[in-house]
């Protein structure tokens, strides 16, 4: 009998959770990215048709077609994919949307709709692929881009960098995540942690560039990342029903672990490894960030979370029922409504 | 010899017989003083007296201070058009003062507050009201007295030319939403200043307005954002994004206003998501994602926000989404007059994006008009699974029209080709293959999914880059031309479609009018002028890009043709010329762009010079 695949709560196989090859260069970090995205969904048993992708321009954005090749896609324009995805899940509140971004695309010609898409708190899982370079254009500096680094063509960059997590903090951001797309591991698990979270998940995943930002001067480089890489929990994600054990100790400042319910039910569970910090402080949060950036740190995992606030579509009050989904007498008002209205004006 | 369209006052008024109901005021104040309360009063007490009336504020882009007129023209053979000139001022504003007397004709009326030290003329008369003492002796409060001393000249104008005043209390209630406090102080100035005016002004001027009974009747007085916003409502539009910008403001004013219309009457909750954004290119954003994922959406916007959407919109017609923009006009470029009205963003709309784009257009002339292009706009985009735009104005979205009241919509929600399972699953039975931009009709509209269709074929890729039929990326030269083949294939084919040019004349007339959207009241008027001095028109009216081919044939059809345009370039003989290689030397456009509505005075004054009369 040969080797039956191996499936999912769907019944499906991983295989089915690809996209189509990928044509960034060999070795990129975006890739792995893909990879992990691919399996969290798998793990979770998400079914694709439910799901949209959405992207900007950029090598990031082109990943979109390399994974989860069921759901409909959206590869749109230069830094403005928060705005295609608002509009989407406003026609559509019941699909999951994953975004998917460069530090260009988000950094720079982006950032103003970035900051909206979060403080709006659209639910989508918003996931950067930051290189600290312009790969499609041939290596400028980015936004993320540290000072002082050199890069071939373009010299030493004069100016500091923007630290996205922290802008997503300030900008109202309810979940706010870094990893590095060589810890697969984490990275994984923050995708799967923001899938179920409710409002903007914002997770910036380091992911080197291996043509034009892979060198030792880089801390955006594998071996750089390798080497400095500070996990500050060591955390796992439980889904729903597989309630973790509860080992939280809840006095502020002196804990081992923290665990944090989802919304749809699955729980967080962090245990203390390389920083003393509890996420579910605003406060702490922008204090590690900000200490990281200037010592130079590469400090990862989820730095902040609260409880949700209202998802756009609820600030809006519109249905419960996807608003695709009413039927035309829903939408057209009757003739009598129009009489009244006219009354109105005469 | 150009035409006299309108006689001065002592020529109309001649042996002493009144000027009945065909005059207009213009109530000069400053911006934020409560004048526009004034004003809606008075043409809504006209309105009500049956007497065709309309309404036009020129305002400052200012909040509070600068000048501004308001000027109110009834017309008894019903001509709606802004006049060439004004009979009668009411001059507020000092600041304003001696160029608004100035402009008056001779037998001019200047009604103007007591003490004004504005130069006056001989040939104008003047009526000075005590417009300080009036307010200081109602005893209202200080904080009100600004507001209400425009409620002087309401009253004076009402006892001067003859409006009831039972119909201004009417009126007044109306407009404070019955709410008797409000209306009652207005009230009390407008008497306060009719008596006096009534106990010591000899009226010497020939003007009044007299009641048309059953004139109005059924009528309505709205504008054309308004319109336009109730006609998306019924639309079933169901996401909106916009971003504040006059002069488009105030119709997305009018859908908050009305969206109790689309409340859930089961769940109390919104049918439609309206949403302001941070800036234009996110508002079409929102929309083009929305109706990728199958609503319909709007936003509504003017100059400066199409132009920030360029690029937004060249996604929108290459990858295939539905979605509406109306563009409220003012004039370019760049920040140019936010508060004045043109036609300048032809072009803009026609072609924007950086590539080989041509949008339908849908062009509004009237209010009526405006709501029926605010839900047809709606089927249109899905239909052709493009982006729409409706080219109003500032003249018609912010000024107040009559009209009949708008007619239903005549046919239900036209969803286009839009497939869900059930659908999907049958075309994929008969056809064996489902690809997203593949021309499976021989009309260039392909079938779309929307997210969220539970079939594993349904799902495909969107993209702005070179795509082949089968949504995949593709950057073959064979692929870029068949794709925009296609496309072009499926805009052109709307050329008949969309909604058709109307025609006014009995198609005999040597000479053809060619125009589109708010320039229409001023053609018919200057119509009747240019017919009674000897040169009868046949007019056509545009309403929609791209051209109908009825244009040529109009064209052609006339032995000259004047295309009358409010920009200063003459875009649309551009685009007629670009788009036909007949001979049309014989039609010479006449472009105004001065920033304000077209007047019949100078329509009949450019064709009566070209025509040699």
């Amino acid at each position: 009998m040969p080797p039956v695949a191996k499936t999912n709560a769907l019944g499906l196989s991983r295989e089915e959770y690809k996209g189509v090859k990928s044509t960034l260069c060999p070795g990129c970090g975006h890739d792995s990215i893909s990879n992990q995205i691919i399996s969290a969904m798998y793990d979770l048993g998400i079914n694709q048709h439910n799901l949209i992708k959405l992207s900007g321009i950029g090598c990031s954005s082109k990943t979109p077609a390399y994974f989860l090749g069921r759901a409909h896609s959206f590869n749109s324009v230069h830094g403005r994919m928060p705005s295609v995805a608002t509009g989407a899940t406003l026609a559509n509140r019941n699909l999951f949307a994953i975004g998917v971004s460069g530090d260009g695309d988000t950094g720079s010609i982006g950032m103003g709709q970035f900051k909206h898409l979060v403080r709006r708190n659209v639910p989508m899982v918003y996931i950067i692929e930051n290189n600290g370079v312009y790969g499609l254009t041939k290596g400028q500096f980015s936004a993320t881009s540290d000072a002082g680094q050199v890069l071939k063509y373009y010299g030493k960059n004069e100016l500091p960098a923007i630290d996205l997590c922290l802008e997503a903090i300030v900008g109202g951001a309810t979940f706010v995540a870094r990893s590095f797309s060589g810890d697969a591991k984490q990275a994984q698990t923050l995708i799967k942690a923001a899938m179920s979270h409710r409002g903007t998940a914002v997770v910036d995943i380091i992911s080197p560039c291996v043509t034009f930002n892979n060198n030792p001067g880089s801390n955006k480089s594998y071996d750089y990342g390798k080497e400095n890489e500070i996990p500050i929990h060591e955390i796992t994600y439980y889904e729903r029903g597989a309630v973790p054990d509860r080992e939280e100790i809840t006095i502020e400042g002196d804990y081992d672990v923290i665990t944090v319910e989802l919304h749809d039910g699955s729980h967080v569970r962090m245990k203390k490894a390389g920083r003393d910090h509890d996420p579910r402080s605003r406060a702490q949060a922008i204090t590690l960030l900000e200490k990281a950036q200037i010592e130079q740190e590469f400090i990862t995992g989820l730095i902040y979370y609260e409880e949700p606030r209202p998802t756009l579509a609820d600030t809006l009050n519109i249905t419960d029922v996807p608003l695709v989904h009413l039927p035309d007498d829903k939408l057209r008002p009757s003739k009598d409504a129009l009489l009244t209205l006219m009354e109105s004006y005469k | 010899m150009a035409l006299n369209v309108q006689p001065a006052v002592q020529a109309r008024a001649q042996d002493g017989k009144p000027i009945i109901n065909d005059f207009t005021i213009v109530a000069a104040t400053k911006n934020g003083t409560g004048s526009q309360t004034s004003n809606n009063v008075l043409v809504m007490s006209l309105f009500r007296m049956g007497i065709p009336v309309n309404g036009k504020n020129l305002f400052p882009s200012n909040i509070k201070g600068l000048p501004t007129w308001y000027s109110i023209r009834a017309s008894k053979d019903g001509y709606v058009a802004r006049p060439a000139h004004n009979d009668i001022a009411v001059v507020m504003n000092p600041e304003t003062a001696d160029e608004d007397i100035q402009k008056l004709p001779s037998g001019g009326v200047c009604i103007i507050p007591q003490g004004s030290t504005a130069a006056r003329r001989d040939d104008v008369i003047f009526y000075d009201i005590p417009v300080d003492a009036l307010v200081k002796e109602s005893g209202v409060n200080a904080d009100l007295r600004e507001r209400v001393a425009n409620m002087v000249y309401v009253g004076a104008v009402a006892y001067l030319f003859e409006i009831p005043l039972d119909v201004i209390w009417q009126v007044l209630l109306d407009n404070f939403s019955g709410k008797e406090k409000p209306a009652k102080i207005n009230y009390d100035m407008v008497t306060r200043a009719y008596e006096w005016t009534k106990a010591n002004i000899t009226k010497q001027d020939p003007f009044k307005y007299e009641p048309i009974p059953g004139g109005n009747a059924g009528k309505i007085v709205i504008t054309g954002n308004e319109a336009g916003g109730l006609g998306a409502l019924f639309g079933g539009v169901q996401v909106v994004a916009w971003y504040p910008i006059t002069p488009s403001t105030s119709l997305i004013d009018a859908m908050f206003e009305n969206q109790g219309i689309r409340k859930d009457p089961e769940t109390g909750k919104n049918t439609i998501a309206i949403m302001q954004a941070e800036d234009e290119i996110a508002a079409i954003g929102a929309i083009i994602g929305a109706g990728w994922a199958g609503a319909r959406s709007m936003t509504s916007t003017s100059g400066p926000g199409i132009s920030l959407m360029g690029e937004f919109a060249g996604l929108a017609y290459f990858a295939e989404i539905p979605c509406v923009v109306w563009d409220v006009t003012r004039i370019g470029p760049s920040t140019g007059l936010p508060t004045r009205t043109g036609q300048g963003d032809l072009i803009q709309l026609y072609t924007l994006s950086h590539g080989d784009t041509h949008h339908i257009v849908l062009i509004p002339s009237s209010v009526k008009e405006a709501f029926e292009f605010g839900w047809r706009a709606q089927d249109i985009a899905e239909l052709y699974q493009t982006i729409v735009f409706v080219m109003s104005d500032l003249d018609l979205g912010m000024n107040n029209w009559m009209s009949d009241p708008f007619d239903y919509p005549d046919q239900p929600l036209n969803r286009g080709k839009t497939l869900d399972l059930e659908s999907l699953t049958a075309f994929l039975a008969e056809k064996g293959e489902w690809y997203r931009y593949k021309d499976y009709d021989g009309d260039g509209i392909p079938y779309r999914t929307i997210p969220g269709i539970d079939h594993p074929k349904a799902a495909y890729f969107t993209r702005g880059t070179g795509h082949t039929e089968r949504a995949t990326y593709s950057e073959r030269s064979e692929d870029w031309v068949a794709n925009l083949s296609r496309i072009k294939r499926k805009i052109n084919n709307a050329r008949t479609e969309l909604p058709q040019p109307v025609v006014m004349g009995d198609g005999q007339a040597r000479v053809g009018i060619l125009s589109y959207g708010t320039n229409d009241p001023a053609i018919i008027e200057a119509r009747d002028y240019l017919a009674a001095q000897g040169i009868p028109t046949d007019y056509m009216r545009i309403r929609a890009l791209p051209l109908s081919p009825d244009v040529q044939q109009f064209i052609d059809s006339h032995e000259r043709v004047y295309l009358l345009e409010n920009n200063f370039d003459a875009q649309m003989a551009h685009i007629i010329r670009g788009e036909t290689d007949k001979d049309t030397r014989h039609m010479k456009a006449l472009a105004l762009g001065d920033s304000m509505p077209m007047t019949a005075k100078w329509i009949v004054d450019q064709i009566t010079e070209s025509e040699g009369k």
